[in-house]
């Protein structure tokens, strides 16, 4: 069923809105664009026309016949929901014939459910009984249903398949096909012996279902539905909120019911209206809300003087008092700089704001970096280099206008599901697909998608692939002259372009380093340069790589070449891990920059953050998070407060994070559960999830969205409300009672959110920054009439290789991902069911190497790199090349990033997840193996503090 | 801090910037980039190394922009 307070007007609006035509139904004048449906129509005029086989995300189907209209001048009864309009059409959506007929329909339908069928958990949104209502039949004239029975699928931990409700009116199987594009369902049989089937009839946790819940929403009965409708009852309320886990930040109405501390989520409904995903939703975002109630919440504030300590409860005001204390203690004893923030991509941007603003104000220095350092740093470097903005250019609904989509380095059914799902659509179309992956990601080939040329390169070659494919599109003469002649400068143009066109970077050259076949490259290139509109997405298998800011700055160069820039369909899109990467970016998180990316030096920018905060701001950069582990371990950083983020599992080398935090005096940590890194903090202050607090989220396309309160925080305040705490007890008082007032500030002193607030985000429902006088809604596309750096700017884009290199100690590369049901470090998704779908990290290694080392599936490996050591089971896959390992990192048993060295980006420090030297053995004991890397970490530690005095 | 890796990333910014900049220009890129980038006393940290042992490890370009750091930092501490 679809959200309590939603009106589905029965069909899609047309996509390309034609002209308008007026029409007549039921003596109302109604407008509506070409290519509406009487349906929709009638139903945008406040008419409903009984229906129950169409539903406004799915294309009309007419197969119920339940829709029937007279319309003048025609002959017999046609189906509303499949007939479009035309001018001067006058239509009767009531009369004594439409309603024999109607009911004629419904009792047929009503015959085949159980006697009962009003009662079931649907109750009030149960679709049949509107119908019911509607055209007047109440029960079946019918003697006892023909169906045979059938038992019941609740192998999904979140829905139930009940067919004795089910109307095989398809809605789900056409919601998995045309909306998610898993194609995971079909009807079997026919007449009255048709049935939804899973796969081949397999139960859903089985089947190829990745369990989105599409097709539970599009269900117009009881017979798919949530378990926790049926366990907790009809929701009472909705609010709309948005989705805290990907980038793709997709708009949700939270349904609950209860009030204030008792208020329960009975289910996470996709917002129809939301501009970034239009109704659809993932696994994670739909039904793994469960973490904000798991009993591992920890809801006191903790605090110890030693890390050897056992923890104590304490109250707010004592951990406020004390965590305040050290901070000023240790500034006292060690310098101003010798404390720090990290502010988290998991947060609103209010209170990543709030944090930056707490370090550079109260603490008096600009030691604040992100989370996002670790993932899309080098996103903002190489974009603000090439094109002047350091964020994605287009909007989503791009993607529906390209017509060459190249994915590098991403993995969108998995990372950014609900985005893979308009991008799949688009590929059904007929849009042509190239990826470049080390691995065979899904998307390379999936049910009725097959990516036309797969690249498939060896791990840490990407900058060499590009510069390969930029040598096709200049010396085949198919650049777009005209437009970078317009647009670009033109001297580090004809730089970049003799360079591409150096023999060296051929494909032919190249492919002794990428590992690919020169005429696969040519092949690419040609079809990315002619192929009409070319779309780049690109995740953190470019980004995280010791070249990772050379490699967006290579994908930019590739789009201004080819004139793939500035326009719907095209343009160079970052696909943001975290739900708030974009976000936190911008409030201004990193050590050098301001909000909207200004830096700290330019003394215009700070007079202005001096004068609104009154006080005075360093003008040198801060130190970043690695440097911060740096300084700490030669004991010059001492003090850290970590909102949102465990950096211990979720940064390299594992041994040098815990051995710099191990060395500090105070670490304070504040987040939902005691995690990874609170077992090296002294402070720990209880967080609130999405659903506990107001905020904003900004997504891959830079879209502001509101995070809306559905519940007061289990803890007793906000994050932002206890930054401000902290404030205050540093003799620094922040006074906001709303963290709507926080986006007044942040729009006051940020140029591209100057028109922002919250009153426009509840008109608009979002908006896409920039947004100012000149683009008072928001904008969409960028770099529209010319880039915002002025003219675009080509960089030459030297290969370079990592340092990180197999030899005969580690001759396997590693390289990491993650996966749908699981959510980065996964502190969230591995406290609800998810984990029925990935209980573990596993480690996919190719048949060969796995055969030359004895390895069978489900065996425990040892990985061992020059950072460290590991144990996890193996997965025989071919998805990857001989010579490369792939394993994602939610769970912290594996400590995948105890084995990830801290070999990072050049320009940004983001550390090079994406390959690592390492070699793999089968080992017996998997608890042996752990026991051994745990007392090599504790020795680790030991001797970082012996190499730090003030801590001996 | 780590001096072996300040002379890596000194070495990897100059790397890019060898042909990312134009030849006049490579060496204020680079000095210009740890400038914006590098908090201050890590800048301090690779300059008193070059000064006491002519920044052995670094790259010719690094080299360079290290000593266009250092010259700076005299001018200002004289100032
Ligand atoms: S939950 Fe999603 S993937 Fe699974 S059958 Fe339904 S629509 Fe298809
Ligand atoms: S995790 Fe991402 S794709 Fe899934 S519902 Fe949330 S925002 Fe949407
Ligand atoms: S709603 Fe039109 S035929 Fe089913």
């Amino acid at each position: 069923m679809f959200a309590i307070d939603y009106r589905d007007c029965g069909t899609p609006a047309p996509r390309d809105a034609g002209a308008p035509v007026t029409i007549d139904i039921d003596g109302k004048s109604v407008t509506v664009p070409e290519g509406t449906s009487v349906m929709r129509a009638a139903s945008l005029a406040g008419i409903q026309v009984p229906k129950l086989c169409a539903t406004d995300t799915l294309k009309a189907f007419g197969s119920c016949r339940l829709c029937l209209v007279e319309i003048e001048g025609r002959k017999g009864y046609p189906a509303s929901c499949t007939t479009l309009v035309a001018p001067g059409m006058k239509i009767r959506t009531q009369s004594e014939k439409l309603a024999a007929l109607r009911r004629g329909v419904l009792d047929l339908y009503l015959s085949d459910q159980p006697p009962a069928w009003a009662e079931s958990p649907a109750k009030g949104h149960n679709e049949l009984e509107t119908v019911a209502k509607a055209v007047g039949l109440a029960r079946t004239t019918y003697g006892p249903g023909r169906r045979r029975p059938a038992p019941v699928d609740d192998s999904n931990p979140y829905f139930v398949f009940d067919p004795q409700y089910c109307i095989v009116c398809s809605r789900c199987v056409r919601a998995c096909d045309e909306v998610q594009g898993t194609f995971a369902l079909t009807v079997q049989g026919r007449g009255y012996d048709s049935k939804i089937a899973a796969s081949e009839g397999q139960p859903f946790l089985e089947s190829e279902c990745v369990s989105c819940g599409a097709c539970v929403e599009a269900c117009p009965t009881a017979a798919l539905i949530e378990k926790s409708v049926i366990r907790l009852g009809e929701p009472q309320r909705a609010v709309i909120t948005t989705c805290a886990y990907c980038g793709v930040g997709c708009s949700f109405e939270a349904e609950t019911r209860g009030s204030g501390a008792a208020t329960e989520v009975v289910r996470m409904v996709p917002n129809r209206d939301g501009d970034a995903n239009h109704g659809h939703a993932c696994v994670k975002g739909r039904f793994a809300y469960g973490y904000a109630t798991h009993p591992d919440r920890q809801l006191k504030p903790l605090l110890r003087a030693s890390i050897r300590d056992e923890w104590r409860e304490a109250s707010w005001e004592e951990a406020i008092a004390y965590a305040a204390g050290e901070i000023r203690r240790i500034q006292g004893k060690y310098g101003r700089d010798s404390v720090g923030g990290i502010t988290s991509s998991r947060c609103s941007n209010e209170e990543a704001f709030l944090v930056q603003k707490l370090v550079r104000a109260a603490f008096g220095t600009n030691n604040v970096d992100t989370c996002a350092r670790v993932c899309h740093s080098p996103t903002g470097y190489g974009l603000k280099s090439t094109l002047g903005e350091s964020a994605g250019t287009q909007a989503f609904t791009s993607v529906a206008r390209a017509d060459v989509i190249l994915v590098i380095g991403a993995n969108p059914t998995d990372g950014h599901p609900v985005f893979a799902s308009q991008i799949k659509r688009r590929l059904r179309e007929g849009a042509k697909l190239i990826v470049i992956d080390p691995r065979v990601i899904d998307l390379v080939r999936s049910p009725h998608i097959a990516a036309d040329i797969h690249l498939q390169l060896q791990p840490g070659t990407n900058v060499a692939m590009l510069n390969a494919l930029a040598h096709v599109v200049v010396t085949e003469g198919l650049t777009k002259d005209d437009y970078v002649a317009e647009r670009c400068e033109a001297p580090a143009y004809q730089r970049w372009k003799a360079f591409v066109a150096e023999e060296r970077n051929s494909p032919e050259t190249m492919a002794a380093i990428t590992g690919v076949p020169a005429g696969l490259v040519r092949r690419a290139a040609r079809l990315y340069a002619t192929g009409g509109n070319g779309a780049i997405y690109y995740g953190l298998g470019v980004t995280e790589h010791s070249q990772g800011s050379t490699a967006v700055m290579g994908l930019a160069n590739l789009a201004m070449a080819t004139g793939n820039l500035g326009r719907e369909g095209v343009g160079v899109n970052p696909l943001r891990g975290q739900n708030n990467v974009q976000g936190s970016c911008d409030m201004g998180s990193f050590p050098h920059e301001f909000t909207g990316y200004r830096h700290v030096s330019d003394s215009a920018v700070r007079t202005l953050f001096e004068r609104d905060w009154g006080v005075q701001l360093p003008a040198e950069p801060g130190l970043r998070i690695p440097n911060m582990f740096e300084a700490s371990l030669d004991g010059s950083f001492r003090a850290l407060y970590v909102q949102g983020e465990d950096i211990v599992q979720s940064d390299p080398n594992t041994h040098h994070v815990t051995s710099a935090l191990a060395a500090m005096e105070c670490v304070i940590v504040q987040d939902l559960f005691l995690n990874e890194t609170a077992r090296f903090a002294h402070v720990f202050l209880p967080g609130s999830s999405f659903l506990e607090k107001d905020g904003t989220f900004t997504n891959a396309e830079r879209r502001i969205s509101r995070v809306r309160k559905v519940m007061p925080p289990r803890a007793g305040y906000e994050d932002w409300q206890v930054t401000m705490l902290l404030s205050e007890a540093l003799g620094y008082p922040m006074r906001y009672t709303h963290p709507s007032e926080i986006m007044d500030e942040i729009a006051r002193l940020t140029p591209t959110f100057a028109g922002v607030s919250y009153e426009k985000l509840d008109r608009l429902g979002s908006i896409q920054w920039p947004c100012n006088d000149a683009a008072p809604d928001g904008t969409p596309t960028m770099h529209v009439h010319q880039f915002v750096r002025g003219k675009g700017r080509f960089y030459v884009t030297e290969y370079v290789p990592t340092s990180e290199r197999v030899n005969s100690r580690f001759p396997l590369i590693l390289t990491t991902g993650r996966i749908l049901s699981q959510y980065n470090v996964g502190a969230q998704t591995r406290r609800t069911d998810n984990v029925l779908w990935h209980a573990e990290d596993l480690l996919e290694i190719h048949p060969h190497d796995a055969e030359v080392r004895g390895i069978a599936e489900g065996d425990w490996v040892g990985m061992t790199s020059r950072a460290g050591e590991t144990v996890l089971r193996a997965r025989i896959s071919d998805r990857i090349a001989p010579g490369v390992v792939y394993t994602t990192f939610h769970f912290p048993q594996t400590q995948a990033n105890v084995v990830t060295t801290e070999n990072s980006d050049w320009a940004t420090n983001c550390p090079e997840y994406k390959v690592t030297a390492v070699q793999v053995v089968r080992v017996s004991q998997a608890d042996a193996w752990r026991e051994r890397t745990a007392l090599e970490r504790s020795l680790h530690e030991t001797h970082a503090r012996a190499r730090d005095p003030a801590h001996a | 801090m780590n001096i072996e890796l300040l002379v890596k990333m000194a070495n990897e910014i100059s790397l890019f910037f060898a042909s990312g900049s134009a030849p006049t220009q490579a060496a204020r890129d680079v000095a210009t980039h740890m400038k914006r980038f590098w908090e201050p006393r890590m800048r301090r940290q690779i300059v008193t190394y070059y000064e006491k042992g002519q920044g052995e490890g670094l790259n010719d370009l690094a080299r360079e922009a290290v000593a266009l750091l250092a010259a700076e930092a005299r001018l200002s501490n004289s100032a």
